[in-house]
């Protein structure tokens, strides 16, 4: 039989004492309050997850994550809307001049450097297939619509913050940091292009 | 605080110290749930249960928060948003699941709390507010309740909406009236549906409010306790914490592992099928029944088959109002100044034909109304307001009860001296049980 003293913890009259003599070793009151607190924290982090993973995307948002154009009606010169994910996207077949004036271009020069051939499918460097998304703050940029502005070099301009991009959708001026994003694309045939 | 002896709060953090003396929140704490809270130190396990209410009210809240991030309140697309919730949103089910068996497990908790309170008398001086705000929080649960069956946009809830907002139109002259003004219409549509998520959205937020009123009425006097004598000195008492945080822990244990039985294995062991049928005003269904936390009431709404003065429809919702209302008066009801049923013989059988007829009136809410049926739920009904309006009155004049304990430290004892001192005290010169290992 000892007395118990120095104990940090409460202790309660006839609860057995395993070391209470210098706090050396593991009290079992301690033991099971670590095990007991830590088991509850896991099932309070289980009972969290189903609580953030309702945040993410659902599947009827994933069901939309490939778009399937149809791109044989767009003349050279000419460019679509089409939407992905809910985002637009720009599709454009571009004239030979315009591909010219890409290729003309340093990529040292640029801001994001790429070439055309590097954001276009090999054989079909004229179908120039971007996100009509800034990569500023995310507006669309003007110039996909016939008469709109397509900035200082004849790409996009993005009328929210001045962001210019050029044939290629890079950009060149303005506060917007990449190119315009090439989504993942195939073409299923020579008319059909999917998206995603 | 309760007690003189109350410990205060002395913060040994210096962070919890600075925060302490510019917002005593940690202060507030301490002494509502922390050591500073000294609580009678015989609680059994039913005082439980107004901590796993509030655990209730949480989980509805924080499920029925996000819930309502993919919710909508349309008439013709609430439907198709739950079932979305069901298949497309990421464990939408398991939040749906635990959301709707949510409702019948914070029920459950309240209907065992509320016996609780009657069986040993909670209800009585100096607990009267305590006691009357846990009804307005009864209340205020079954309008929640209530409103949110309605937003699934089923079968059950649209004539659940229907039946339920036909309670007004009892009321003479002015009822139709007003059931179309609450409505927004001739039928549950749109503008009921809007108001009523709007309002399922607000009225947990209002029973927190009252809950939080509530804990702070308890904390004048301090818990109540199976012998209802009242705390006399320190010996009675345990702190808070560690003591029943760890009780109540235990306890929110168990109650998580049966709800989860439900939630995982029986979840539509309380619902109704019908409510997988989207919402049609042109047919009922069949059989009409609430959810089981209404049952009792509703028996005591289809009691009233003749009239009598008034039309026994308004017979019906009249009583089924005062079944509830008849709990505000309680105290001045049963005079007794004994407190628990364990020291009150004949009020303690009493209590039990209560119990047992409330379970008959549950039964006949649900059954299909038959003549049998009829006449159960007639004297199970008359029977509850005899219970409250008669027998209480009668017993607590009439009736001669046990003699009390002197304390509650008393009525604890078993002969040992070092269990009746006060905690922290006990360790002067107490002796433990097991040898101590040697140094």
């Amino acid at each position: 039989m000892a007395t118990v003293s120095d104990t940090a913890q409460p202790v309660m009259p006839g609860e057995p004492v395993a070391d209470a003599g210098e706090g050396k070793g593991v009290r079992r009151r301690d033991f099971i309050n670590i095990a007991a607190t830590s088991f509850a924290g896991v099932g309070a982090g289980v009972a969290v997850a189903p609580l953030l993973m309702q945040m993410a995307p659902s599947a009827d948002v994933q069901a939309l994550s490939t778009t399937e154009v149809d791109i044989s009606k767009i003349q050279p010169g000419q460019g679509i809307k089409a939407v992905w994910r809910k985002q637009p996207v720009f599709i454009r077949n571009l004239l030979p001049a315009e591909i010219q004036k890409a290729n003309a271009v340093s990529t040292g020069d640029l801001r994001d450097p790429q070439t055309l051939a590097e954001r276009t499918k090999p054989g079909k460097t004229n179908w120039l297939i971007t996100l009509g998304v800034c990569t500023h703050l995310g507006c669309v940029p003007l110039g996909i619509g016939e008469g709109e502005n397509r900035g200082e070099y004849g790409g996009y301009f993005c009328p929210c913050h001045g962001s210019h991009y050029d044939t290629a959708a890079r950009i060149r001026k303005g506060p917007a940091p990449k190119n315009l994003v090439v989504p993942e694309y195939s073409f299923t045939s020579d008319t059909v292009v999917q998206i995603g | 605080m309760s007690f003189a002896w109350a410990k205060p709060y002395e913060p040994k953090n210096p962070l919890m110290k600075w925060v302490d003396e510019r917002l005593p929140v940690p202060r507030l704490v301490y002494g509502a749930v922390g050591g500073g809270y000294p609580v009678p130190r015989n609680l059994n396990f039913f005082w439980n249960f107004g901590f796993l209410a509030g655990l209730a009210l949480m989980i509805q809240i924080i499920t029925g928060i996000v819930l309502a991030m993919h919710y909508y309140s349309y008439a013709a697309g609430a439907f198709d948003s739950v079932e979305r919730i069901m298949r497309d949103v990421n464990a939408g089910w398991v939040i749906r699941y635990t959301h709707q068996n949510g409702a019948s497990f914070f029920f459950a908790i309240i209907y065992i709390h509320i016996f609780r309170g009657l069986f040993y008398g909670s209800y009585k001086a100096p607990r009267e507010m305590v006691w009357m705000l846990g009804v307005v929080i009864y209340l205020l649960m079954m309008a929640t309740a209530f409103m949110g069956y309605v937003l699934p946009w089923g079968q059950m809830s649209y004539w659940g909406a229907q039946v339920i907002t036909g309670f007004f139109s009892a009321i003479p002259v002015v009822g139709e009236p007003l059931r179309i003004f609450l409505l927004g219409g001739y039928a549950p549509d749109q503008a009921a549906l809007t108001r009523f998520f709007s309002l399922h959205y607000l009225l947990p937020f209002i029973i927190a409010a009252v809950a939080i009123l509530k804990i702070w009425a308890l904390h004048i006097p301090g818990s109540s306790n199976p012998t209802g004598v009242d705390v006399k000195d320190e010996k009675d008492t345990l702190p808070f914490h560690p003591f029943y945080t760890a009780k109540d822990g235990f306890g929110v244990g168990v109650a998580l592992l049966i709800f989860s039985i439900f939630i995982f294995f029986l979840p539509y062991s309380l619902g109704h099928p019908d409510n997988y049928v989207e919402a049609n005003p042109l047919v009922t269904p069949a059989h009409i029944v609430p959810e089981w936390y209404f049952w009792p009431f509703y028996a005591i709404l289809r009691s009233f088959t003749v009239d009598f003065i008034l039309p026994a429809k308004l017979w019906g919702v009249l009583a089924m109002f005062s079944a509830v209302l008849v709990l505000f008066f309680l105290t001045w009801l049963d005079r007794s100044p004994v407190r628990s049923s364990s020291y009150r013989p004949v009020y303690k059988i009493f209590f039990w034909v209560l119990v047992a007829d409330v379970i008959v009136l549950g039964y006949v809410g649900q059954a299909h109304i038959t003549p049998i049926n009829v006449a159960l739920g007639q004297v199970a009904s008359a029977y509850y307001f005899l219970h409250f309006l008669i027998i209480l009155p009668l017993v607590s004049k009439f009736e001669k009860p046990l003699p009390l304990p002197n304390s509650i430290t008393e009525s604890v004892l078993h002969g040992e001296k070092q269990e009746s001192a006060p905690f922290g005290l006990a360790t002067t010169g107490a002796t433990t049980a097991a040898p101590a290992a040697a140094e």
